[in-house]
């Protein structure tokens, strides 16, 4: 069993399992932090950002005014942003049998691996291209890694191309891969439908946890159970914010909202459109009518605002056992609902049409991307940036905010970082595993070690007997695992003339003369039909070896070492009896010959 | 030989209170606890003394499954479960968990409110047992314990609806309410179960397609109103109801019509809530549309009120029940009944006994309570939009699951019959329909799942190459070690092993006398020479020490002393070479042939 990681980001994995005879890959994490090293890209023109000035090296050796622009002090690079791909060549990605998604967060890579897969020779090109292009790069341009793997955002029609092949599987069904292993998707209480996987065959169990939580949320609660007895545990997608504790992050959210509001400014609050914005606005119906914020509108933008919002309404089957029990009544198990209907809080495809007419401030504004490089928030920094009456609140916890505000200085506004991850923390994380006691763990190595900014701090790292097997991009792991047994079945007409005996008290055997078929990875034994090959066992012995005495008479015994010779004088045949062995030398007289042997089987035991 | 033992309490042969107990690997397993519409006594629940003559059910049912919330699968669940007694897990899909207290409620209240019974299960029972019942999601397989597992299949037939697979070890059961087959979803894998038990209430119907009747409905509606008279439409207050107001609202809108449609009952609203929030259950068509419009949010259609059934002019009135058996819709109809301008459309089955089945057989007096009587001038029209299983999807149903035995419940003796025959002819599977109380024993023949070492595994495959061929079979020799509750397949040589047992070796030397005047170097070699043409395939060795080896036999050639044309070979063999040294041995007595070289 091999596993190959092609990507080195603990939160956004990517890699593909070999178990079996079939390939599965677990997730396809996007790394995103690349868009910070580029430029906003604004809705509409920015004398701004235009007039930023170009980089040229010290010695004007390299000019690059035109690609790379900087700003505060930081080069940007002056196009559309492009993300770090998973690793495309440590295998033949078109190898791959199935893809397993956790969360929706972990599979934003798909349609460059669905879609792109014939083009390996297109990339290497690439590849080469731009290697020795960054060796020049100055700043922090100079340690991202991987740029030569980078590429440009898909389609929509990628997009729908790459949806088109998903198979939508639900908690605890068991989904067979032609027949070898079976996998099943346990509720993992990170998010909406967000899952861990189970890959198992009759013998062997690898439980592949990713971006779990242990929190209340909305999500159905993560199912611990199910992950006892692995022999491997793959664990990504722990906490990237070991130490901010969501509900004080999430106080703290509520509060610096409702200061800014009544002093008369706006709330931006970069986020994705669907995951932790459910509870923030749950959180927030509960706060606004305390914080006397009735009238302050809440705006959600977002080209899939509405579909977010509704969809979230009928997946109850998918939600935590509260939400669960209020659609029984039936109430929408969202009290967002309840917001729209009072107006409270308004959604729109983006700032064009309506919005811009019904847009009332002070307000607070729900926008993405939390990279603050695309997406309606690029406006809203460009809009709210220069007064300090404003602020921004960081919720998402996939970006460094001071990076992502980088290329927005100098800014007035004012800033609260908020990060809420509700993953799993190294507390929760070791206390699980002690409980479902994998035989292995795999995991990214930045859990082996402390973070390089609290190095000092022993308790966030995972520290286990026997340690974890870390992994890094490009890593391929032989899992320590032997398979030993498989599943086979015996039909019916065979088990039937099976001959058990017993050997031992409570252990018996018998032997098995059977045709294997081997269809689809299943096995089956069948009786033999056709006479073609008899069965040949080996025998041992059971008791002690009696002189036979059927019909036959003048039997000359004689003591050896290590048994007895019996000379059958009239049939001129000896047996030569002992502990491990009896030798029957006689001439060809078959009859004579077949009985012995069967009076001499009598006392023997075939396996 | 394990059997599956099948046996109706309800529903055997007959419309109404479905209930069907399973025995299967030694697990029992009620299916559906429903009651009979067209009875007011004893005969309205299943037989639930069948199963035990005193005291409770729990310690001989393993779970009970409801298949969706009609009360001809549901209606006596608290009866059962509190009255007389059952404490173990209750299956039902998310919706039918949602609506099923909702019905039951509305039908207690009915009984015992309205006729005054007693002795029936009160609103803190329904309650009680609704607190027993494990919600089921699609396609989960639910460990109902170690050994036996359910999971459940969209089946389309009202909101919640779901066939049910009951799996213990390799043998297994699936139980589905009536499919519809116009619901694409309804889709079950080739799972090739043991018994398939399907219900059958429109089994002789080939039904026409969906949007036909669907025309043929809207055309006779407006037909009705265009003459100023007044349709009823007596529904359930889920399921059917809800497709046929999303039908009316929409020919409403295109044709631009007044008149005003009601929808009794105060569940209405409820029930079209239900309806938006399980929307995923609903078909596809439905759910496409739900993000720009929720189709359940109706214009057109307001709520019902008694003293609207006197007013004047055209109007269409969807009231509950279904089968015009009591409540509003019969009232609504006794107050029609008498005008031969108005209509009523009956959209679903009824059972005997109500009066819906009555009107619907061609009764033009109804006998009343109090001895009066009732004219029935109205149209009657009767539309088959239930959803019930009609043959052609029955026998979809089979090409699909591909059962090795089938057995129908839940509909009429001799239309069962029917059935039964085109099953058994095309299938050429054993169809049964029980009656209640008749046990259905099925012997099933399941193979032994047994642990094969991977070594005896690969050690096998690599001697057949790496595919398979159909026309070779390829013979296994192994050791089946039974130990405790492990069966474990392994080589001889590994079961010696792990039994710490020394093999015993046996041989014959077997001495054969051969007529051949040659030099013994050279009878050896003609040996070798007769036996090499004679036995193609297997490796024959002729040794540099003066031995020819067949396998693993060692033949070796010695002259007589006293006649040296007489030749004496010893064949020596161990016994897993017992057959070919047996074969040998005769075949040299033979002599071996002159033309030898």
């Amino acid at each position: 069993m091999k596993l190959y990681c092609l990507s080195g980001h603990p939160t956004l994995p990517c890699n593909v399992l070999k178990f079996k005879s079939t390939t599965i890959m677990l997730d396809c994490g996007l790394d995103t932090t690349s868009v910070l090293n580029f430029l906003p890209l604004p809705l509409v023109h920015s004398p701004r950002l235009s007039k930023l000035p170009g980089w040229v090296s010290k010695d004007a050796t390299v000019n690059l005014e035109k690609e790379l622009k900087e700003c505060a002090g930081r080069i940007f690079v002056d196009s559309q942003p492009e993300f770090c791909l998973p690793e495309k060549e440590l295998l033949d990605l078109s190898t791959i049998d199935v893809i397993l998604i956790s969360n929706y967060h972990c599979m934003m890579a798909l349609p460059y691996i669905t879609e792109h897969t014939e083009h390996t020779l297109i990339e290497q090109k690439d590849k080469n291209g731009t290697k020795t292009f960054t060796l020049t790069l100055p700043g922090p341009l100079k340690d991202a890694v991987e740029v030569w793997t980078w590429k440009r955002c898909y389609s929509m029609q990628e997009v729908n191309s790459a949806l088109s092949k998903v198979q939508l599987v639900g908690y605890s069904q068991k989904v067979e891969l032609f027949g070898a292993v079976q996998v099943s998707p346990l509720s993992s209480g990170y998010s909406l439908g967000s899952s861990n996987w189970l890959i198992q065959s009759h013998h062997e169990k690898v439980s592949y946890v990713s971006g779990s939580s242990l929190l209340t949320t909305h999500p159905q609660p993560m199912d611990q159970s199910s992950l006892k007895n692995s022999d491997v545990l793959i664990l990504t997608g722990l906490t990237q914010m070991p130490m901010a504790n969501p509900d004080g992050m999430l106080g703290d959210f509520c509060n610096n909202l409702a200061m800014t509001i009544r002093a008369g400014g706006n709330v931006l609050v970069p986020c994705y459109s669907s995951g932790v914005i459910y509870d923030l606005l749950e959180c927030l119906y509960q706060f606004i009518d305390n914080a006397n914020l009735g009238t302050t509108p809440f705006y959600f933008i977002s080209p899939v605002a509405n579909s977010s919002l509704e969809f979230s309404q009928i997946f109850a089957e998918w939600l935590c056992h509260n939400k669960q029990s209020k659609v029984y009544l039936p109430e929408p198990p969202f009290p967002h609902a309840e917001l729209i209907q009072t107006n409270k809080l308004k959604h729109y495809p983006s700032i064009h049409g309506d919005f811009s007419s019904e847009f009332r401030q002070p307000c607070v504004v729900f926008t993405g991307h939390p990279s603050l490089r695309f997406g309606d928030v690029v406006h809203f920094m460009e809009l709210w940036g220069k007064s300090s009456l404003n602020t921004i609140i960081f919720t998402e916890p996939d970006f460094c905010y001071i990076d992502a505000l980088a290329p927005y200085q100098p800014l007035a506004m004012k800033c609260v970082y908020c990060p809420i991850d509700t993953r799993l923390n190294f507390h929760q994380v070791s206390k699980l595993l002690k409980e479902v006691q994998p035989l292995h763990v795999v995991c990214p190595e930045q859990y082996t070690q402390p973070p390089p900014t609290q190095s000092h701090r022993a308790d966030l790292m995972l520290e286990l007997q026997p340690p974890p097997v870390p992994y890094r991009r490009c890593s391929v792991l032989n899992l320590p695992f032997r398979r030993r047994y498989e599943r086979v079945y015996i039909l019916p007409e065979l088990a039937n003339s099976l001959v058990p005996s017993e050997i031992k008290p409570g252990v018996s055997v018998a032997t098995v003369s059977a045709v294997l078929h081997s269809k689809d990875n299943k096995h089956t034994l069948q009786v033999i039909l056709s006479a073609l090959v008899n069965s040949h066992h080996i025998v041992c012995i059971q008791y002690h070896v009696q002189p036979p005495h059927h019909g036959i008479t003048e039997v000359k015994v004689e003591e050896t070492a290590d048994g007895h010779i019996l000379h059958l004088q009239a049939e001129d045949t000896l047996i030569q009896l002992e502990e491990d062995g009896t030798h029957i030398v006689c001439n060809n007289n078959e009859p004579l010959r077949t009985t012995l042997r069967d009076l001499v089987l009598r006392f023997l035991q075939k396996l | 030989m394990p059997e599956i033992n099948v046996t109706p309490l309800g529903a055997g042969q007959d419309v109404g209170r479905s209930c069907i107990l399973v025995s299967i690997g030694g697990k029992n397993i009620m299916l559906d606890c429903g009651m009979h519409m067209g009875y007011n006594d004893d005969r309205r629940f299943p037989d639930f003394s069948y199963i035990t003559q005193n005291g409770r059910l729990t310690e001989f049912l393993d779970c009970v499954i409801i298949s969706h919330f009609h009360l001809d699968h549901c209606g006596a669940l608290p009866y059962m479960s509190e009255m007389v007694g059952y404490d173990g897990p209750i299956y039902m899909t998310h919706p039918t968990k949602a609506i099923c207290p909702i019905l039951l409620e509305d039908f207690r209240k009915i009984t015992v409110d309205k006729k005054g019974e007693t002795n029936f299960f009160t609103s803190q029972m329904i309650k009680d047992c609704m607190k027993k019942v494990v919600p089921l999601n699609l396609h989960q397989t639910v460990q109902v314990d170690d050994e036996l597992e359910i999971k459940a299949y969209y089946a389309g037939h009202v909101l919640g609806a779901a066939m049910v697979q009951i799996k213990v070890g390799l043998e297994s059961v699936v139980y589905t309410v009536s499919v519809n087959k116009s619901v694409q979803a309804a889709w079950i894998d080739k799972c090739r179960p043991d018994i398939l038990i399907s219900e059958s209430t429109y089994a002789t119907t080939i039904r026409d397609s969906k949007r036909c009747r669907e025309r043929d409905f809207l055309k006779k509606v407006h037909e009705t109103i265009e003459r100023g008279g007044k349709v009823l439409i007596p529904v359930f207050a889920l399921g059917r109801a809800q497709e046929l107001c999303i039908l009316l609202e929409t020919f409403w809108e295109r044709m631009n019509l007044k008149a005003p449609i009601y929808f009794s009952t105060g569940l209405t609203e409820k029930a079209n809530h239900y309806y938006k929030l399980f929307i995923t259950w609903t078909n596809q068509k439905i759910r496409k549309t739900f993000v720009q419009r929720n189709m359940f949010e109706f214009k057109h259609i307001k709520a019902f009120d008694r003293s609207y059934a006197d007013n004047p002019g055209p109007m269409v009135v969807f009231a509950t029940p279904g089968m015009l058996h009591a409540g509003q819709s019969l009232q609504i109809f006794k107050k029609w009944a008498g005008n031969e301008k108005n209509m009523v459309i009956m959209p679903g089955y009824c059972v005997q006994g109500t009066i819906g089945h009555k009107i619907l057989n061609g009764q033009k007096k109804l006998e009343m309570e109090g001895r009066a009587t009732l004219d029935v001038k109205l149209q009657v029209e009767y539309m088959s939009f239930s959803a019930h299983a009609d043959a052609k999807g029955i026998m979809q149903l089979i090409r699909m699951a591909e059962p090795r035995n089938m057995l129908l419940v839940h509909g009429e003796g001799a239309k069962m019959e029917f059935l039964k025959g085109k099953i058994e002819q095309e299938f050429s599977i054993d169809c049964y329909m029980p009656a209640n109380g008749e046990t259905v024993t099925v012997k099933t023949n399941p193979s032994v799942p047994v642990d094969i070492s991977l070594n005896l595994l690969k050690r096998e495959m690599a001697l057949g190459g790496p595919l398979p061929d159909p026309k070779k079979p390829r013979p296994m020799h192994g050791t089946l070690i039974m130990k405790e509750n492990s069966l474990k397949l392994v080589s001889s040589e590994q079961a010696l092993k792990e039994l710490g047992l020394n093999e015993h070796q046996l041989r014959f030397t077997c001495r054969v006398q051969l007529q051949d005047p040659h030099s013994d170097a050279d009878t050896l070699h003609r040996i070798y020479t007769h036996l090499k043409g004679l036995l193609k395939g297997y490796s024959i060795q002729h040794l540099p020490d003066g031995t020819v080896m067949v396998e693993s036999i060692v033949i070796k050639v010695s002259s007589s002393s006293e006649d040296t044309n007489t030749k004496v070979l010893l064949l020596s063999w161990s016994y897993q070479d017992e057959d070919l040294g047996s074969y040998l041995s005769n075949l040299l007595k033979k002599g071996l042939p002159s033309g030898l070289c």
